[in-house]
């Protein structure tokens, strides 16, 4: 039902072209159903991420399932510090994803080095240092609920974009995309 | 252990080994030995083979013109431990490898050189280990600075 | 980035010939290295001839922040250490500033520490043997293994409100005292995981597949296990029977009876199965501790939030689920403390990899890394 009301919708009040708006609704419905998660899970978080996808908290049931490979996945979850000697890792894995992609950041650590900002020398102090990040998730771990909020903040922001040239939905951050085949 | 147990296994240890002397005293509970650095490997020997198989912890704290270097040993037969430490100018850090005799100091050593800067001399695969190949200093030296690293603001 | 190959080398064999060695990079995202773990792997075919581990991708350098935070303020820095066990390192932390500063903790407190410890050993050892079962295809282990971790969890945030970071056992005792019907809860959950445990043992460590994965895969010696500085199940898989709980009792444990796990063979099978029966001695713990506790005070009255110890230095260590934990505390006599060094069970531990994965498969090596259960945040620091 929900597919049949959104494309009504987008044929009553749709700004654009009455076709292309209605295969922008029907194609960000599929891509906001089945969000498949990379889990690039570094610390604490990690667990908290576990937890999500296992039998109390289920994130199967929002059609977010983690596969350990980016080439499979649509938003990458950074859970937990990235270190500067990780960094790279993670730069490399982001490009290895295909797009559309998102990044969901989880944890004050990917959101500002959180706890460890301060007297450390290793931390980076923020995801958003080196990928633009869609969602922030704050909590030193946030609660599995707090992720799965996190997914259905994203998919408002996956139920905006469109796959017309010029009416791509712009990153919300300034910071441009890594070219691909950056360092390793 | 009890306080009367350590001071009776300090003096056994040290009566044997003139090398060793009795550090500090046992108000926190540990059995602490020093020995000079050219000595260590010595040292260490003659304990291991007086029954300290195990070595539990190697480290070090930066005391301004010197690295005191702390190791501790533990025996499971006497059932005691005890610290062994030995001081290392900071102008001339180096000191000799405990890798032969315990195997356990290969990827500890590895980290107090790579915090610390300090050689361990015959240590087999002396990198770091715990930061980038390419990392500028030894971060817990207390004169450690580095542009990237934000103080925390003093409030308590 | 999971696997990658780096490189094909000629090397010359015995024979007088030349064989490919191939170098295989495994991590540092990897499902199989329990968090951000490399290693180096140089294959003959499919044999690891050399492993090398490649850590500190965690390195946070929590011994430099510790040097800037009062005493209180660095518990919640220990949470984050072993994140899958966050209550030992705020015990052996506690317990090192206890001794450098003289505090006596009362006796509910210690008893509230060793059945949150002891509950935690669970949790730590369910995630443990449930992710290295994952790794050996076992997946319907690693969920009942997780499901009762959940329980243990939903329990401590009952008891401080957090699932990951306690930050629980503070100097002095703990935060909180147990809200009421909690240690009843307690007990309906050791009740109910002592009869889960034996499903747990014939679901896998009973399982042919099982069996044949793990058993005689990364033997580790008795001697070895002393001698590189194993400890926890670990090295009591390989015989060596030492347990800080027992050998250097601490707390109240000298109160309790339990019986320490030892193995024979020293594989990854024992390794395993040690962790799991070693869950049932800790609902022995929990059941004493909880018969044996009364009603009163859970931390020191009158103690200053700024601890000032004076000068002097001092070592404590309690047995975690990976090992022995020790926290290394030197004060200057200020609040802050001079140099803390944390005596990572875990690091130690993880440094056994490229002996037993030597010879095997690199399948293998899967299994004999997690059998060594590593938690980087531990392990790095």
């Amino acid at each position: 039902m929900a597919l049949v009301d959104r494309i009504s919708g987008a044929l009553d009040s749709g700004p654009g072209g009455v076709i292309l708006t209605s295969v922008d609704a029907l194609i960000n419905w599929a891509r906001g159903q089945s969000l498949w998660a990379f889990p690039m899970g570094t610390a604490c978080c990690a667990m908290e991420l576990i937890a999500a996808s296992f039998s109390k908290f289920d994130f199967d049931r929002m059609g977010t399932f983690p596969r350990p490979d980016p080439r499979h996945t649509d938003v990458m979850i950074l859970a937990g510090t990235i270190t500067e000697k990780m960094r790279p890792a993670v730069r490399r894995l982001y490009e290895q994803m295909p797009d559309p992609k998102w990044v969901v950041a989880m944890g004050n650590c990917t959101v500002s080095g959180g706890i460890f900002y301060y007297d450390t020398y290793s931390v980076v102090r923020g995801a958003d240092e080196f990928l633009p990040v869609d969602v922030y998730v704050a909590g030193c771990p946030p609660r599995p609920e707090s992720l799965q909020d996190a997914i259905i903040q994203l998919r408002r922001l996956v139920a905006e974009e469109s796959i017309a040239p010029g009416r791509r939905h712009e990153q919300t951050t300034t910071l441009p995309r890594p070219k691909a085949g950056g360092d390793r | 252990m009890t306080p009367d147990e350590m001071a009776a296994l300090l003096e056994r240890i040290t009566a044997h080994n003139p090398r060793l002397h009795p550090l500090f005293s046992l108000e926190f509970g540990d059995a602490v030995v020093g020995v000079e650095r050219a000595e260590l490997f010595a040292t260490a020997a003659d304990l291991r083979d007086a029954g300290f198989d195990r070595l539990g912890m190697v480290t070090a704290v930066d005391r301004d013109e010197v690295f005191v270097l702390v190791y501790r040993l533990h025996s499971r037969s006497l059932s005691a431990a005890i610290f062994l430490k030995t001081l290392v100018p900071r102008d001339d850090a180096w000191v000799a490898s405990l890798v032969e005799l315990w195997p356990a100091a290969l990827w500890q050593e590895r980290e107090v050189f790579d915090l610390f800067g300090i050689h361990f001399e015959g240590h087999p695969d002396l990198r770091r280990i715990l930061l980038p190949d390419d990392f500028v200093g030894h971060p817990l030296r207390k004169d450690y600075d580095d542009p990237r690293l934000i103080r925390r603001p003093d409030y308590i | 980035m999971a696997v990658s190959v780096e490189s094909r080398n000629l090397v010359s064999a015995p024979d007088g010939g030349s064989r490919e060695e191939l170098v295989v990079n495994v991590g540092p995202s990897h499902p199989s290295t329990h968090g951000v773990g490399r290693v180096i792997v140089h294959l003959d075919g499919d044999i690891v001839v050399k492993a090398e581990p490649v850590i500190g991708y965690l390195h946070r350098g929590i011994e430099k922040m510790a040097e800037n935070r009062t005493y209180l303020q660095v518990v919640p820095l220990t949470d984050r250490l072993d994140y899958v066990g966050s209550m030992y390192a705020n015990w052996a932390y506690c317990r090192a500033v206890e001794r450098l500063a003289g505090i006596a903790v009362p006796e509910r407190a210690e008893y509230l520490r060793v059945i949150v410890c002891e509950l935690q050993r669970i949790a730590s050892h369910m995630m443990g043997i449930g992710a290295s079962a994952a790794d050996t295809g076992a997946f319907t282990f690693f969920i009942y293994a997780f499901d009762q971790r959940e329980r243990i969890i939903e329990l401590f945030e009952r008891l401080c409100g957090a699932r990951l970071t306690y930050n629980y056992v503070r100097p002095g005792g703990v935060s909180f005292d147990a809200p009421q019907g909690w240690t009843q809860d307690v007990l309906a959950f050791t009740k109910a995981f002592r009869a889960a445990a034996a499903d747990l043992d014939r679901l896998f460590f009973g399982n042919v597949i099982a069996r044949g994965r793990m058993k005689g895969i990364g033997v580790l010696s008795a001697d070895d296990a002393v001698a590189w500085g194993a400890s926890g199940p670990t090295a009591r898989a390989s015989g060596v029977n030492w347990d800080l709980r027992k050998h250097d009792p601490y707390s109240v444990y000298p109160r309790m009876d339990f019986d320490v796990v030892v193995g024979e063979r020293g594989d990854a099978y024992d390794r395993g199965r040690c962790r799991l029966l070693e869950c049932v001695e800790s609902c022995r713990i929990i059941d004493q501790a909880i018969s044996q506790m009364h009603p009163g005070p859970v931390r020191t009255e009158g103690l200053p939030r700024l601890l000032q110890p004076r000068p002097g230095e001092a070592y404590d260590h309690i047995e975690s689920a990976r090992g022995s934990l020790g926290v290394y505390l030197v004060s200057d006599g200020s609040v802050r403390p001079y140099r803390m060094h944390v005596r990572s069970p875990a690091f130690c531990n993880l440094a056994l990899l490229p002996l037993l994965a030597e010879g095997h498969t690199l399948s293998d090596l899967v299994v004999v890394l997690g059998s060594l259960d590593p938690v980087f945040g531990e392990v790095d620091r």
